[in-house]
């Protein structure tokens, strides 16, 4: 449901359902709607028979890359021999995301069964879920909800932990966030090994984003047959998908709609479009790490992750970014290159001095000082921080600027010869 | 390294009575000490308001970590305070998509209305610190900001007049 706005007509509700419902926060108010029924089912499965389950339905990670997840489980050593260990990724930091934390806030048990479903599934005894420090209040309820969950015994010898980040967007990734639980500073770790044979504490480790797991519980319920089916587009991409839709549209909020969807209809039938008076300029569909889409792109693209692909950007997150005309390009891009340039972990030379002169060559440019190879020794910096580095957040502040000089490259050069390319807006 | 930490005379240590006890808990999460170095800084600020060096010594200490490694990690973290901050500790994201939104003007109504005057620092009656920071997960809400624990969601420059009220 477009939270928090009405439903709309043309969205597919399921992991929405309850979102604005308060007593589905509880965890009485959640078996009332059928709540813990699936981790019941999946309990007296194997830990395979699951994973194949989800395997079978074709769901992928909601974190950003997209993964098969029933895939991701097989990888998990068949023969246990030492701990196995989940990680919940509610880290959501991705500018244009903020999903993760609607699932949190109003369906906390189903992260909760999601979790332990996954944590049978891949034979793991403990479950680390770890929140952003700035999560104040999902934090609150969901630790009520895992304090009722525990006193009803639900969880069986499964044991889930929460665990507090304290304020770096690069604890989203997938290494980082492991050193983060083991108490280390937060840099990602060079793959391989990769976390299903040494992840956390060195032991076999599956990380999955909220979304993905909160997933989990209807597939079981409904099937992997139902939940394949759900798909408008390419059979590779299925099921619902949270939309956060924010920026220059009238009514922002969560979308939950069936893979495949019109990203048009999206921004506007069920965000209203671009404030009244405004047109749309520029899209970024999937979180700030991916290219952005101009206007004629972004009402051709289909929302799947090859959907997305062939417009030239990616699915991600889900975050949707939108700017009107009266969006500033160059300063908007500028504002994305200093997030990353601050969220660096800067082990990475190609990352750190890339983000950081990125962002110095930009403010540059604003400030009427740009030279007329600017353009080109960004284009050329890009390229040195793509492909190059450990994670990929170098790759991520190269997106954005890569795409922004393509598609508005007027913008760029109205501020090299002097003149500013948008009115100046009054703020 | 064996390091003797001295307290000095008015030093109260954190990490006693109750407070050892809740620390007791959080260790049984994990099957290392060190993994309990995030929880523990936190249990830390919330009781002695921010992360200072003898707060660093006394940690490493009661976890057999070094103080030098603590410190390694408390800087890493955007959250954990190396120095003292206001009453009310505020933090604007003023990201990308909140920027368009209008968050630079929520900025200045909070530096201007509190009398912080600067990002990042403390108002003269100690009771306001104002900080930007980057993307808090709720850009549909823009402009979000938290005022110490609590999350308010969709400030605008009016509604800044009343937050100042109800947290002075
Ligand atoms: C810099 C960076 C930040 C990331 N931040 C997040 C995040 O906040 N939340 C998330 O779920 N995944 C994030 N990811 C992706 C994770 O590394 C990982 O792929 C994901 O949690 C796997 O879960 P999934 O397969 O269920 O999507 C990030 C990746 C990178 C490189
Ligand atoms: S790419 Fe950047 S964030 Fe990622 S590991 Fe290297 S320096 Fe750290
Ligand atoms: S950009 Fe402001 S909350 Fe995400």
């Amino acid at each position: 449901m477009g939270y928090p706005h009405k439903p709309h007509p043309k969205e597919t509700v399921v992991l929405s359902q309850h979102f604005g419902d308060v007593e589905a926060r509880t965890h009485k108010g959640w078996v009332k709607r059928g709540g813990y029924e699936a981790l019941a089912q999946a309990l007296k499965l194997e830990p395979a028979a699951v994973t194949d389950v989800v395997k079978e339905s074709g769901l992928r990670g909601r974190g950003g890359a997209g993964f098969p997840t029933g895939l991701k489980w097989s990888f998990m050593p068949k023969e246990k021999k030492r701990p196995h260990y989940l990680c919940v990724n509610a880290d959501e930091s991705e500018p244009g995301t903020f999903k993760d934390r609607e699932i949190m806030r109003w369906t906390p048990h189903a992260l909760l069964e999601g979790t332990a479903i996954a944590a049978h599934a891949i034979r793991a005894e403990v479950a680390y879920i770890y929140i952003r420090g700035e999560f104040t209040e999902p934090w609150t309820i969901i630790e009520r909800a895992l304090a009722e969950a525990n006193a009803a015994g639900v969880f069986g010898t499964i044991k889930v932990y929460l665990h507090r980040g304290a304020g770096a967007y690069i604890c989203g990734e997938e290494t980082a966030l492991m050193n983060s639980i083991e108490g280390k500073r937060g840099n990602p770790r060079i793959k391989p090994p990769f976390p299903a044979a040494a992840g956390l504490f060195g032991m076999p480790t599956t990380i999955n984003n909220v979304e993905t797991l909160a997933a989990v519980p209807h597939i079981l319920t409904r099937g992997a047959a139902w939940y394949k089916g759900l798909c408008l587009s390419n059979p590779k991409s299925t099921g619902t998908k949270l939309f956060s839709v924010c920026g220059n549209v009238q009514r922002p909020g969560n979308y939950e709609v069936t893979m495949g969807f019109p990203l048009k209809d999206l921004l506007y039938d069920m965000c209203g479009g671009p404030p009244a008076g405004r047109t749309l300029k520029a899209c970024i569909p999937g979180g700030s790490s991916v290219p952005i889409l101009t206007r004629e792109e972004t009402e051709a693209c289909l929302l799947d992750y090859e959907g997305v692909v062939e417009k030239g950007s990616m699915l991600g997150s889900g975050g949707v970014i939108v700017f009107d005309d009266s969006a500033d390009m160059v300063y908007q891009i500028m504002r994305l290159a200093r997030f990353y340039a601050h969220e660096s972990c800067a082990q990475c030379t190609q990352c750190r001095e890339g983000t950081a002169w990125t962002t110095k060559i930009m403010e540059r440019i604003l400030a009427g000082q740009g030279k007329t190879k600017d353009l080109d020794l960004l284009l050329d910096l890009s390229e040195n921080m793509t492909g190059k580095t450990i994670c990929v957040l170098s790759d991520s502040c190269a997106a954005p600027v890569v795409s922004g000089i393509k598609k508005f490259r007027g913008e760029f050069e109205a501020y090299l010869a002097g003149k500013r390319p948008v009115p100046v807006m009054v703020s | 390294m064996t390091q003797s930490v001295s307290h000095g005379e008015d030093y109260q240590p954190v990490f006693d009575g109750k407070i050892m006890d809740e620390l007791q808990t959080v260790l049984q999460r994990y099957p290392t000490k060190q993994a309990a170095l995030l929880p523990t800084l936190w249990i830390a600020q919330r009781e002695h308001g921010w992360i200072s060096d003898r707060i660093m010594a006394e940690v490493a200490e009661v976890l057999g970590l070094t103080p030098a490694y603590v410190k390694g990690v408390v800087t890493f973290y955007t959250m954990y305070h190396q120095h003292p901050v206001g009453k009310n500790f505020v933090q604007v994201c003023t990201t990308s998509p909140c920027n368009i939104c209008g968050a630079e003007a929520v900025m200045k109504a909070l530096l201007e209305q509190t009398g912080a005057q600067d990002a990042g620092a403390t108002s003269a009656d100690g009771k306001w610190t104002i900080v930007e920071v980057e993307c808090l997960g709720a850009c549909g809400f823009a402009t979000p900001v938290l005022v110490n624990d609590d999350f308010l969601e969709s400030v605008t420059p009016e509604k800044v007049p009343e937050i100042v009220k109800k947290y002075r």
